[in-house]
């Protein structure tokens, strides 16, 4: 099963390899970076875009252990480790990777590309110019549950097998010659290399790897992918019916989320909405408002919800 | 047999190496099963989905060509799954002594409670006057876990064990930073540590300086002393008690004033906290700052690898540093999550959201269903069967350190090995006899470790079954016929693996 699960997350990510699973997204980039930084022994760390805020506070908080590390936004140079680039980004628009490769390729820096939202991975192309691709397979077959315990996934070259964090399963065969399964290359992990190890991890999100399993078995081709065009559909279906009611989609590009402007505080018009039994979407500063669809998403709900906007702007 | 299969679209036609072979291979009840990119490629996926209505994409990019999914019918992959399900063991089957894991039988209500729909199906940032309930759950596991470890300021965010101690290091360096004392950089670790133990401390840039276990397998205060030197440059210590060779580190009082005066702080790894609860408070004997590993004490199931989730608990000294969010309850008796800049001192934060939030639901429900009572008696079993397989097993094999022991037995081969029988062996052999095998090799301080840890939860007809066995290892070994521990297991779905081989050609997916 985690042989299975490491094909599907290298099959969806466009990458040669994928380890048995990390804690989440957040912590999944945090890593990332920290293997950018033993790649190429430098110690400066970019974010590229507007990387989830979670995860850019798990990322800072990982660096700022390491003496001399640093954290900066903006573009990379001859010092950087890596560029982190999240698509679709916090506020919704997927990224074209192409230009990012480029610089990455010019200064030596590698490419870590986060996907928080791992069903857009149906729709939007393969982020095959990424070094690294980490991120959150949370919304395929596991709860919510109010953060945790989701899975965070990681997947990489082949290249960069060795600095790899993480377990990993591998084939081989057992005394008969008959197919089976190990966990493999542990000369990279804390219980043998203790203080020299890629990473401290041991316990991961096994259940919830295997629950991603389950449901993308089920799932399969078609279903991914139609799955993955429901969540688009109904988020224009969204974005068409709040335009129509008056209101500005700040996207000109999305995948299921994207930010409106109220034109009145965020914070409130949510807070206002809770009393009626809406979760309306996330409060950015000031008059924005983060909204997302699913395949869940109904006429009805979208319905309820541009007339409640209406009613409290 | 080489099978010819349609592999990721209806077109593409592969041979399938070793397909028909493997399934051919099912005897009885034993399936042999490949994997699902092996059993062909169906008409319609296992799902029943709306129909698309051709909405012009507005990604900006082009859509995704073929991924290279399998596509199968729900029946085809029910059958997948349980197949393989009955190819693995789990506390579900039998007894399970791995020392340090703590595979405690998950009671059943936990599952109840953890999936009420007004727990699992909550967004992770809804605005908090609609998640009162969530937040008094994570309050009040907050408060339990503060007294039953006299550390009053506690943290429920860490995912795992090793994320926790990730976590609480963290918390002593940004004390140590924010007190001026920023030039300590070495942590003490005894030999006997877990493998994370030094594996985080270098996570966070810290250097280790080896405690060296001496003979009775304890920690020192000769041998402590001498690690810590004058102390200026030492940020704190890293200890497991009880240790990783189930005993109680009887001195630990002693090193822990030592390691205060010369400003350091006491960590322990609460990995063997289930010999302790409702017994003995860490923060009574000296630690600042601890791990609980919810999946191992408190009974969250943690199959194959996780989830885990790894609390931390600290003092007064530390609770300003903790990483972010923690709950806190208003005046008014609502509860609130501390949002970004909030508490200015804090270490930052670790994970994303709240931490493993349907871990503390299963962890509050197996406490409150224990009560304190309960508790105390988890610990208390534990140790007894523990003492239980020692006092069987002693006369049989070595016993590198006297007991009694605490919740877990250290044994080793060396009277086996002698014959040509290792661990390995032994750990072979009890998979043969239907159970699962000890911790083997670990720790490290003794050659050929078997770390048997029964929990509180076994039965003894299934402990005296494990003795039996390793009784009949032991004489026959002894009488000579050792020849045949080496081929074992012979019954089980699959003989020794070559690692080796995994190793050396890693094959780590599915490739047509």
């Amino acid at each position: 099963m985690i042989f299975e699960y490491q094909t599907f997350i290298a099959q969806l990510t466009g990458q040669d390899i994928a380890n048995a699973s990390m804690y989440d997204g957040a912590t999944g980039a945090a890593e990332a970076a920290l293997m950018a930084m033993r790649v190429t022994k430098r110690d400066k760390v970019v974010l590229g875009n507007t990387l989830h805020p979670h995860y850019r506070d798990v990322v800072a908080t990982y660096i700022n252990n390491q003496q001399g590390a640093s954290l900066v936004d903006g573009k990379p140079d001859a010092q950087t480790a890596c560029v982190i680039i999240q698509t679709p980004d916090f506020h919704g628009t997927p990224h074209n990777l192409a230009d990012w490769r480029k610089m990455c390729d010019e200064t030596g820096a590698l490419l870590v590309v986060v996907v928080n939202e791992i069903l857009s991975l149906g729709l939007l192309p393969a982020p095959v110019e990424a070094d690294i691709v980490c991120g959150e397979a949370q919304s395929v077959g596991v709860a919510m549950s109010y953060g945790g315990p989701h899975l965070g996934f990681f997947a990489t070259k082949e290249k960069y097998l060795r600095q790899m964090p993480g377990r990993l399963c591998g084939m081989t065969v057992d005394a008969d010659g008959k197919r089976g399964f190990v966990l493999t290359l542990n000369t990279r992990e804390q219980h043998i290399r203790r203080e020299k190890a890629t990473s401290n991890i041991c316990t991961n999100q096994g259940l919830m790897a295997l629950a991603f399993t389950v449901h993308m078995a089920l799932l399969g081709e078609g279903g991914f992918k139609q799955l993955s065009t429901l969540n688009h559909e109904r988020a224009c279906d969204l974005a068409d019916a709040l335009t129509k009611a008056g209101l500005k989609v700040e996207n000109q590009n999305f995948f299921n989320e994207f930010v409106i402007d109220l034109g009145k505080p965020a914070q409130a018009v949510v807070d206002k909405l809770a009393t009626q039994g809406i979760i309306a979407g996330l409060a950015l500063s000031g008059n924005k408002l983060l909204v997302a669809a699913t395949e869940m998403t109904t006429d009805e709900h979208i319905k309820t919800f541009v007339n409640a906007l209406k009613e409290v702007l | 047999m080489v099978a010819e299969r349609k592999i990721a679209d209806d077109k593409t036609v592969v041979k399938v190496k070793n397909d028909m072979d493997i399934m051919d291979q099912t005897r009885g009840l034993n399936y042999e099963e490949n994997l699902l990119w092996e059993k062909g490629y169906g008409d319609h996926p296992g799902v029943d989905l709306p129909t698309a209505k051709g909405t012009p994409s507005r990604t900006g990019l082009p859509a995704r060509g073929k991924v290279g999914l399998p596509q199968l019918s729900e029946p085809q992959v029910l059958r997948h799954f349980v197949r393989l399900s009955t190819k693995n063991y789990s506390i579900d089957h039998g007894f399970f002594p791995l020392g340090s894991c703590t595979m405690k039988h998950n009671p059943r209500i936990n599952e109840k409670i953890a999936r009420l729909p007004g727990f699992g199906g909550i967004h992770p940032m809804q605005p908090e006057s609609t998640v009162q309930g969530a937040l008094r759950v994570m309050f009040e596991l907050q408060e339990i876990l503060g007294e039953l470890t006299n550390l009053r300021g506690v943290c429920l965010t860490p995912a795992a064990g090793a994320h926790g101690e990730l976590a609480g290091l963290m918390t002593i360096r940004r004390a140590h930073e924010m007190n001026g004392q920023g030039h300590r950089k070495v942590i003490l670790v005894p030999d006997s540590a877990h493998g994370t133990n030094p594996a985080t401390a270098a996570m966070c840039d810290y250097t280790l300086r080896v405690i060296p276990t001496k003979e009775g397998g304890r920690v020192t205060v000769e041998a402590f002393k001498e690690a810590l030197g004058d102390g200026k440059d030492v940020a704190g210590m890293m200890v497991t008690n009880p240790n990783t060779c189930g005993l109680f580190e009887s001195d630990i009082i002693q090193c822990a004033d030592l390691l205060h005066k010369a400003g350091g702080y006491f960590y322990c790894d609460g990995a063997n906290f289930n010999a302790l609860v409702g017994k003995v408070r860490p923060g009574d004997f000296g630690v600042d700052v601890m791990h609980i590993n919810l999946h191992k004490t408190f009974s969250t199931p943690h199959g194959g690898g996780g989830p885990g989730s790894g609390p931390i608990c600290v003092n007064e000294k530390l609770r300003l540093y903790l990483p972010m969010p923690l709950v806190v309850k208003n005046a008014d008796g609502s509860y609130h999550l501390e949002v970004e800049g909030e508490r200015a001192t804090s270490m930052g934060r670790l994970k994303g959201f709240q931490g493993q939030f349907g871990m503390h639901i299963r962890a509050l429900t197996y406490i409150l269903s224990h009560g304190a009572d309960g508790l105390k008696q988890v610990a208390e079993d534990a140790v007894l069967n523990a003492n239980y397989i020692l006092s069987q097993l002693q006369d049989d094999y070595y016993v590198p350190f006297a007991g009694p022991c605490m919740h877990e037995c250290l044994l080793t081969d060396k009277l086996q090995k002698e014959s040509g029988v290792t661990t390995l062996d032994i750990a072979k052999t009890l998979i043969e006899h239907g159970m699962h095998p000890m911790t083997t090799f670990f720790p490290l301080v003794v050659s050929g470790a078997m770390l048997i840890e029964p929990t509180e939860t076994e039965s003894k007809e299934s402990m005296d079954r494990f003795i039996t066995v390793m009784k009949s290892v032991a004489s026959d070994v002894k009488a000579g016929d050792s020849d045949k521990f080496h081929q074992f297991p012979l019954s089980a779905p699959r003989r020794r693996l070559d690692e080796t081989k995994a190793a050396r050609e890693p094959v780590l997916r599915w490739k047509a």
